[in-house]
């Protein structure tokens, strides 16, 4: 599985699951889970687009992950935020749905559209993904006080000048971004499984967000990492492997957090 | 009068045998939607009814290896994962959505797999579309008494827990102290979601089902404050958008590019997507009058 | 440490029949930790009594425990001299979920206090309504009877929610925190409906509170709850320093003034308050030296 052609996976897999750990990290603690979850779905109605219309993909993906991010923000100031996501998200599907109907060849690019690809970035691609996905590692990074501050406190972050308004939409855009550059790799229906599981276990298992952020990222890759061996060696869809994984990384997270402050309680005598 | 009538409704519309058994399982699909969902929204569930939808999917998939009405598969799994949600259920909404996340993430996984096998060792190609996309009409006037087997009961939970239902949603404990067994309550009405998802899954496909569940429940919620006539008007508004997409489905056979029909999993969610940027409208516009 | 803390018209075996509500040696046990420690009291009928304590003493387990809702590590309550209470007690919790969202009106409320735990849906029956509407009056609610309930103010959904449990017609009405999130004139507002309500609709009050000030015109009893374990009595036999300094286990200072009492206890060089009145603080300093007091003497403890 390290042959020359499967390098180019590894890369993409490995890039891709940077920017799932960082960005993963807040949504699990803004709470934003289904957000997570809408966005790569309406993605996927832009890529069907974009391949209707025989443009790059990427690009057709990116567009809708964007207007989907945007459109979920601009409704849920008017309507409740899980309703709001639903409806927007439905409506990307159904458009997706609809432009599947006008393409004839497309069960298979449904499939690893929806579910992932593990040889999904072309070669000639890696190279704006990882600058990309670099934009949007460094943004996290860079933001990451105002942004931990105004998903923790938002009251308290309003009156240190940081307008919860404005974080909450770079937010929205990372978000985008994220899930547009990971979507081909891991699939739309299992980019938040990468984005949620890994983040939500380390955060049970360490007490610093930054150390809780960096966990996170390691648990991504080695999660991503995993999902390429076994779907290389079973030919089974990678999408298996990285819903499986998400689901082991959070129960094994909780499991070790549980143990811990049993532990704990039994040392200190109750 | 008539040339209106032409218009919307295509020639032999009336006469075809799918469209009726379209305009019966999708109704009666849209009936339970409605009432389900509205007291779905009303709890805050929204994202438990996707996890249950897209759970749903993992059973079609297992249903088409198993080549069994996709129905079965979705209504088993539904309820199945209704159940498992409910056992690992967390009180805090942040965590509950969390746990949903990831059970779905499997589940989906686990769909991926299935659909994989469908592909390769059965000779359904469009099992993939039909589960996550609908196939309204194509699914045979068979369905029709499954539809009814699984739509009726959902209702009577909704029926018969209606009071419980309200009051432990207002106030857990409240309710508790009244002896009102809210876990249970609680249980029961996930599992008439799981029901009521997996029959919209039938119609809509299973990814459009979320709409179904929670479109005609929010337009109907800012139209009435009252929980009866919600209940009453989200399953109205569920109904009539279903037969206006069955409608629109049939006569966009002769639309371009395909000439194939447009989806009417697109039409469906179209209308009650549009309706609910309607209802909000009006719903600011009333407010701003007094 | 058991301290029983009963001054007077604690529960004596005799007596218990008489009154609406006993609550006897009740212990809680939770985590590790002792939440309620052999808590005596009881409230007779007609009789509004303030569960006072701050925030932590354990005030809304007590309730719990009232209501079966939290099972007991030591003792017992009964209610009406028996020990389920369904369908005697009304309970007012201190937070509802308030999405404006919910498609339920006040009347709708109100109305599941009258059947909210049975199955199947409402018969729409005059005489429903009826009642309903003669329960909104006696709150003075009818104004807002057909509002969401999640877009009423504080005041509002409290006047509501205890209309929901006063429908039912109980012999006991628990209230949790009702005035927390009140302004001064609601919460003015609010006590005089209950003290209403207590004559006129014979029915005994409990209400838990962390500022006893509010409610020392209208209180006929207080039992005081501090470090799980409580004392209680009129307010005269309880708010002194005697008793509560042997409550607290160490010596804490009563101060009178204005016509408002302040309870006072001492940590490290200064002084900090334990219960007092919160209006006292300056509006919009949320002023809760009160529970950080509180919980540094149970560190010490």
């Amino acid at each position: 599985m390290f042959e020359p052609f499967m390098v180019n996976a590894w890369v993409t897999a490995s890039i891709v699951a940077v920017i799932a750990g960082v960005v993963g990290f807040f949504v699990v603690l803004r709470g934003a889970a289904f957000v997570a979850d809408a966005v790569p779905q309406g993605a996927f109605a832009g890529a069907a687009g974009a391949s209707l219309l025989g443009i790059n993909t990427l690009v057709g993906l990116g567009l809708f992950a964007l207007a989907g991010s945007l459109g979920i923000g601009w409704l849920s100031r008017r309507a409740r935020r899980d309703v709001a996501t639903a409806l927007v998200l439905v409506l990307m599907l159904g458009l997706g749905a609809l432009f599947l109907s006008f393409t004839v060849e497309y069960s298979s690019e449904i499939f690893s559209l929806l579910f992932g690809e593990v040889l999904g970035v072309s070669t000639t691609e890696i190279l704006p993904v990882a600058i990309l996905g670099a934009v949007c590692v460094l943004a996290v990074l860079l933001l990451f006080r105002p942004m931990l501050m105004s998903s923790l406190a938002p009251e308290s972050s309003a009156a240190a000048g940081i307008s919860t308004a404005r974080m909450e939409l770079i937010f929205l855009v990372i978000v985008a971004l994220a899930t547009s550059l990971t979507l081909p790799v891991v699939g739309a229906l299992l980019i938040f499984s990468l984005m949620i599981g890994p983040p939500a276990a380390a955060r049970s298992l360490a007490a610093s967000p930054m150390a809780a952020m960096g966990l996170s990222v390691v648990l991504a890759v080695v999660t991503v990492w995993v999902a390429i061996a076994a779907s290389f060696e079973t030919n089974w869809p990678i999408g298996f492997f990285v819903g499986a994984g998400g689901a082991v990384c959070y129960a094994a997270g909780r499991l070790l957090a549980w143990w811990c402050t049993s532990r704990n309680r039994r040392v200190s005598g109750s | 009068m008539s040339s209106v009538f032409r218009l919307l409704f295509a020639p032999g519309f009336f006469a075809s045998s799918p469209v009726h058994v379209a305009l019966v399982a999708g109704g009666m699909a849209a009936l339970v939607s409605g009432v389900v969902g509205t007291f779905t929204v009303l709890r805050g569930q929204s994202y438990s009814g996707h996890a249950l939808a897209d759970l749903a999917v993992t059973g079609g998939s297992a249903s088409f290896l198993a080549s069994i009405s996709p129905l079965w598969g979705f209504a088993g799994t539904g309820v199945i994962a209704a159940g498992i949600m409910d056992m690992i259920g967390i009180r805090r909404p942040r965590g509950r959505d969390l746990a949903t996340g990831i059970v779905r993430g499997a589940g989906l996984g686990l769909a991926a797999l299935f659909l994989y096998w469908d592909t390769t060792s059965t000779s359904t190609t469009g099992a993939a579309v039909t589960i996550l996309f609908g196939s309204m009409f194509t699914i045979g006037s068979n369905a029709v008494p499954l539809v009814v087997g699984f739509g009726v009961p959902a209702l009577a939970v909704i029926a018969i827990l209606y009071r419980p239902l309200l009051l432990s949603s207002v106030s857990a404990d409240v309710a508790a102290a009244r002896g009102v067994r809210v876990r249970l309550t609680g249980l029961a009405c996930l599992m008439a979601i799981a029901l009521a998802v997996s029959l919209a899954a039938v119609t809509v496909g299973a990814i459009l089902s979320t709409a179904l569940l929670v479109g005609p429940a929010a337009i109907a919620l800012r139209l009435t404050s009252s929980p009866g006539r919600a209940t009453v008007a989200a399953a109205v508004i569920a109904v009539a958008m279903t037969w206006l997409g069955v409608v629109l489905a049939y006569d966009s056979f002769t639309w371009p590019p395909s000439h194939d029909g447009w989806p009417v999993s697109f039409f469906i969610v179209t209308l009650i997507f549009v309706g609910f940027i309607g209802a909000q409208l009006t719903g600011r516009a009333r407010r701003v009058n007094g | 440490m058991a301290v029983t803390m009963a001054v007077s018209d604690s529960a004596q075996p005799g007596e218990i029949s008489g009154q609406v509500l006993a609550v006897e040696g009740v212990s809680v046990q939770l985590a590790g930790r002792q939440i309620l420690d052999n808590v005596c009291f009881a409230v007779g009928p007609g009789e509004l009594v303030g569960l006072i304590g701050s925030n932590g003493a354990g005030k809304t387990t007590l309730l719990r425990v009232i209501l079966g809702l939290q099972p007991v590590t030591g003792g017992r309550v009964s209610i009406g001299g028996r020990a389920k209470g369904r369908g005697l007690v009304g309970y007012v919790p201190q937070k509802i979920q308030l999405d404006p969202d919910m498609p339920v009106r006040a009347r709708d409320l109100v109305g599941l206090g009258l059947d909210g735990n049975r199955l199947g849906i409402p018969f729409p029956s005059r005489q429903r309504r009826l009642r309903v509407d003669e329960m909104l009056e006696a709150v003075d609610a009818t104004r807002f009877a057909n509002q969401r309930v999640g877009n009423l103010s504080g005041g509002e959904q409290q006047r509501v929610m205890i209309a929901h449990a006063l429908i039912s017609q109980p012999k006991l009405l628990l209230l949790d925190e009702p005035l927390a999130n009140l302004d001064i004139g609601s919460a003015q507002e609010i006590i005089s409906l209950l003290a209403k309500i207590t004559q006129r609709q014979q029915v005994s009050v409990l209400i838990s509170a962390h500022e006893m000030n509010p409610l020392l015109p209208v209180m006929d009893r207080v039992v005081y709850l501090a470090a799980g374990r409580a004392a209680s009595g009129t307010t005269e036999e309880v708010i002194r320093e005697d008793v509560l300094s042997a409550l607290y286990g160490h010596h804490v200072d009563v101060l009178h003034g204005h016509g408002r009492v302040l309870v006072v206890g001492h940590a490290g060089d200064g002084f900090e308050i334990l219960a007092g009145d919160e209006t006292a603080a300056a509006p919009g300093h949320p002023d809760h030296s009160a529970d950080g007091a509180l919980s540094g003497l149970e560190i010490q403890q």
